[in-house]
């Protein structure tokens, strides 16, 4: 028998550390354990090739939530901060969008997009609200459930009659028909269209695009930064502050199962046989990994291990990582757009033909991207006069026809390139080295299953009260002490610390009951 | 050859039916799961005797059946159903009931241990697709085998010397709920020591292209020991006489059922018995902890009723005057020669229902056009109204 935690947390990605830390913090024997050799999950800071770093999955913040700031006193350092998107032309008549502002579009479209931002960020705004609190359990009596629930439909009908109308009416609907219907400029409705479905499996003409737009828009209204040294700084950080409250993190320890005992978690066991004990036993890994491989079907009940089964969890966007022995030539840059945000997403047309092939298991033959040059601000991450290039690309669908083998693989570098050199011409000269991630890559180097961003699709149907399924938004799962606190769990991923923060404080809370 | 064969509409007919239909003298059928079966085949007083006084043989081959097997077979089952699985060996046969998440019965059945590690489940109802679902993170497989077995029950005082006098050795030390294999012209026989009725009897289980020979050879054997074949409205009589629940009576399927509150849990059909809370894990276990915890709503009871009118579909109230509503309602009711009472099974609401206590049923009966009401005092029963010696007797007596 070795010794008895408080608590144990299976992985040590971003969320894991926010929950781990609270945890220690309230004066809990917490044992964080990380299957990789570094701390941070999918907020890493990696060498790709000799002298060259890159944030390895996550690139940009924006959704650290200042909660999470404020409760573990963090202060990352950021490279750029409030950085500008500029969607690219190819003939170097870039539009440039900052805030709530719009350049390079007619003076009417500017004023439609500040209309639009008004509202998107007074709805995203309630979201955010409800990002930082346990959803409600549906059809419960407890009084903080019900409390929750009546805050949630006043905030909703304080919005005013109006705009309660508006968001009702929206937040099922798909972005392309709000672009179309406000903007002129294409670049415009591209650009708006390609935030709403980063990360997910959906394209501009699916339902409830509004509201994953709403949910980029939620973490800090849009505002994307870059830390220095990448986004491993941020979980290097979390590191640290867990640790300096009292947190063991052991990595390299790949936790094998979940050991259930009398229908309770009693601890977990390693791949290489060590066992630890806790009676609180928090995953920080996706719901269908802790569910169905690290506790098994055998311990849950029919009912729920079919909704974790049917979960959607199929990633659909790759990274893409270059190293550049300069920067390329884009018409219409001047030197300091490099160090902005850049997307290649010609019109809202643009993105829905990109997502196409996905639906039928193929990559897009024109892809959509999301461009940083990170070293452009942070000369840690090349070699002196060298950069590098972090690139978010869709579509790569998981569940790729023929899977994603080496030709595969190629094949869609190819169509990147291909890509880049209308609007880089000069691109394929400069790359000395490269490294493409596959949703395929990104769920065995990651741990993530279907190699999806947020552990599992943002939709309205796996959102808030029923994230990640009916009867689990609690952070606890239908079987005593299994807690989740990763992006599976409400609200969902990207680097916001807000599901393991709420883990956290659903753990401490139940505690204070009992 | 492009000719395909016709694809097969309307309803079943079981390989029995060849010579069911020779015996049938009134043409009364209903559907079961796609296949006819026989409300009665000359006269169900004749044919409830049957079952209680001789021999009597059911067609059970509509029931459904699967077939279970897997290196997790029994974590399968075990997580499947409420009892626990691992304490039935092979050759035994175990009654079991299973829930949905909330603890409510999807369905009761038969789980036959056919061979280490291999599992027949047998039920009224189809729940192929609750059984997939429950496979997920299992490796076994299921198939569904209910076309692939023909079945028959063989029922009452005489069906052991029946089926002895069919040359089925060693039958005589099969104990209720075992099972048999025997050889039958070159197939395998499939004999359980089973039934729907509480009475001395067995099921009968072989591949449908014996079917024709094993009945055969069985009423040869069954000819002075008063064999008769029966429809289902002798067996349902021997059913409420036995206490035995059926579904769409006395509970709803937990997946068909739509209100709240309209699906029955396992405690509340009076059959904790089968609920193991010492395994850690089977669907329902957490919500039926709950209700165990915190009290049942329903509770079903078994009724001796004063007179003897059939108390079918009649409210349940816990005094004469009717005083304070209704407190339950009847599910099924039989005259019953057999016990020669007036019986009901019922489902009340509680605390009523204690067994020794008093409840009123109000019972309408027509009398040439007019109907006449009456509330008759019912006396709530512990036992089954018919539980005799014989039917477990091992060895059988030979009656």
């Amino acid at each position: 028998m070795t010794d008895k935690y408080d608590a144990i947390v299976v992985g040590a990605g971003h969320n894991g550390m926010v929950c781990s830390a609270l945890l220690a913090k309230a004066g809990k024997k917490v044992l964080v354990l990380e299957a990789n050799d570094q701390v941070g999950g999918a907020a890493v800071t990696r060498e790709f090739a000799d002298g060259y770093s890159v944030s390895a999955c996550a690139h940009l913040l924006y959704q650290l939530q200042p909660e999470v700031r404020k409760e573990l006193k963090l202060s990352p350092q950021m490279a750029s901060e409030d950085m500008t998107t500029i969607a690219l032309a190819e003939d170097g008549n870039h539009l440039r969008i900052h805030g709530d502002n719009v350049e390079g579009a007619t003076e009417s479209d500017a004023e439609q997009y500040r209309r639009f931002r008004k509202r998107m960020t007074r709805f995203s705004d309630l979201l955010r609200k409800y990002f930082n609190k346990t959803p409600p359990r549906l059809g419960s009596k407890a009084f903080t459930d019900l409390l929750t629930l009546g805050q949630l439909g006043l905030d909703v009908r304080m919005l005013g009659k109006e705009e309660m109308q508006e968001f009702l009416r929206l937040i099922g609907m798909n972005i392309h028909d709000e672009v179309t219907e406000r903007f002129e400029h294409p670049l415009l409705r591209g650009a708006i269209s390609l935030d709403a479905v980063l990360g997910t499996h959906l394209g501009p003409r699916s339902p409830n695009t509004i509201m994953t737009y709403l949910y980029r828009q939620a973490g800090d209204h849009g505002r994307t930064a870059t830390p220095s040294g990448g986004m491993g700084s941020i979980s290097e950080e979390l590191g640290h502050v867990a640790r300096g409250a009292g947190a063991t993190i052991r990595t390299g320890m790949p936790v094998k199962r979940i050991i259930i005992e009398n229908g309770r978690a009693t601890g977990v066991e390693t791949e290489s046989g060590e066992r630890f004990n806790s009676f609180t036993v928090i995953s920080n890994a996706d719901p269908k990994r802790t569910m169905m491989q690290l506790v098994g079907a055998k311990h849950i009940e029919t009912g729920f291990t079919k909704r974790i089964h049917h979960l959607r969890a199929k990633g659909n966007a790759a990274k893409l990582h270059l190293a550049l022995d300069g920067l390329p030539t884009i018409a219409g840059f001047s030197r300091k757009d490099y160090a902005e945000r850049i997307v290649i997403a010609s019109d809202e047309h643009y993105v829905e033909r990109a997502f196409n092939p996905a639906k039928y298991g193929e990559s897009s033959p024109l892809p959509v991207l999301e461009i940083t040059f990170p070293s452009f601000r942070d000369t840690s991450l090349a070699p002196t006069g060298k950069h590098v290039m972090s690139a978010v690309v869709q579509y790569a669908p998981y569940e790729r026809k023929g899977g994603w083998n080496e030709a595969a693989k190629t094949e869609f570098m190819q169509a990147i390139m291909q890509t880049l050199a209308n609007y880089m011409p000069d691109i394929e000269q400069r790359v000395t080295a490269s490294e493409l991630l596959t949703p395929a890559d990104i769920e065995s180097e990651f741990h993530i299953s279907g190699g999806h961003w947020h552990h599992g699709e943002l939709t309205l149907d796996q959102f808030l009260f029923v994230r990640p399924v009916n009867g689990a938004a609690q952070y606890r799962m239908p079987i005593d002490g299994v807690y989740l606190c990763g992006a599976g769990a409400h609200p969902g991923g990207g680097i916001s610390g807000a599901a393991g923060r709420n883990a956290a404080r659903a753990i401490l809370n139940r505690e204070k009951a009992a | 050859m492009n000719a395909r064969a016709p694809v097969h509409q309307g309803r079943l007919k079981s390989p029995f039916y060849p010579r069911l239909e020779q015996l049938d003298f009134v043409n009364e059928w209903h559907e079961w799961k796609g296949y006819s079966s026989a409300d009665s085949l000359y006269c169900e007083e004749m044919e409830y005797f049957a079952i209680r006084n001789s021999t009597a043989v059911f067609d059970l081959t509509p029931m459904t059946k699967y077939l279970i097997k897997g290196p997790d077979a029994l974590d399968y089952l075990n997580r499947l159903v409420t009892r626990d699985m691992a304490k039935i060996r092979p050759g035994r046969v175990a009654y079991a009931v299973w829930c949905d998440d909330q603890g409510h019965v999807i369905d009761d059945g038969t789980i036959f241990h056919l061979r280490e590690g291999e599992y027949r489940l047998c039920s009224q109802e189809r729940h192929f697709a609750h059984l997939l679902a429950s496979a997920i993170g299992f490796d076994v497989t299921i198939t569904h085998e209910t076309e692939d077995v023909a079945a028959l029950a063989v029922q009452g005082p005489t069906s052991f010397s029946v089926l002895d006098s069919m040359g089925l050795d060693g039958l005589d030390q099969l104990k209720p709920f075992g099972l048999m294999h025997f050889d039958f012209q070159g197939v395998e026989l499939m004999v359980s020591r089973t039934g729907f009725t509480a009475d001395l009897g067995y099921e009968l289980w072989i591949d449908p292209r014996k079917a024709i020979e094993l009945w055969d050879a069985l009423f040869d054997a069954g000819k002075l020991h008063g064999i008769r074949a029966i429809g289902t409205h002798a067996l349902e009589q021997a059913r409420i006489e036995a206490g035995f629940l059926a579904a769409y009576m006395e509970f709803l399927p937990a997946d068909e059922t739509i209100r709240t509150g309209r699906s029955r849990s396992p405690l509340e059909l009076g059959l904790d018995w089968l609920v193991d809370f010492k395994k850690p894990n089977f669907n329902g276990r957490r919500a039926l902890a709950e209700e165990k915890r915190s009290g049942s709503t329903w509770r079903l009871v078994k009724l001796d009723i004063e007179g003897n009118k059939p108390a079918h579909n009649s409210y349940i109230y816990s005094n004469a005057k009717a005083k304070g509503g209704e407190i339950g309602f009847i599910t099924s009711a039989t005259w019953s020669p057999v016990c020669k009472q007036n019986i009901a099974l019922g489902t009340v609401r509680v605390p009523h229902g204690q067994p020794d206590s008093n409840v009123w049923v109000e019972i309408y009966y027509q009398r040439e056009m007019h109907w006449n009401r009456m509330m008759a005092k019912a006396t709530v029963v512990d036992k089954p109204f018919w539980w005799p010696a014989r039917r477990g007797a091992t060895p059988p007596g030979p009656y």
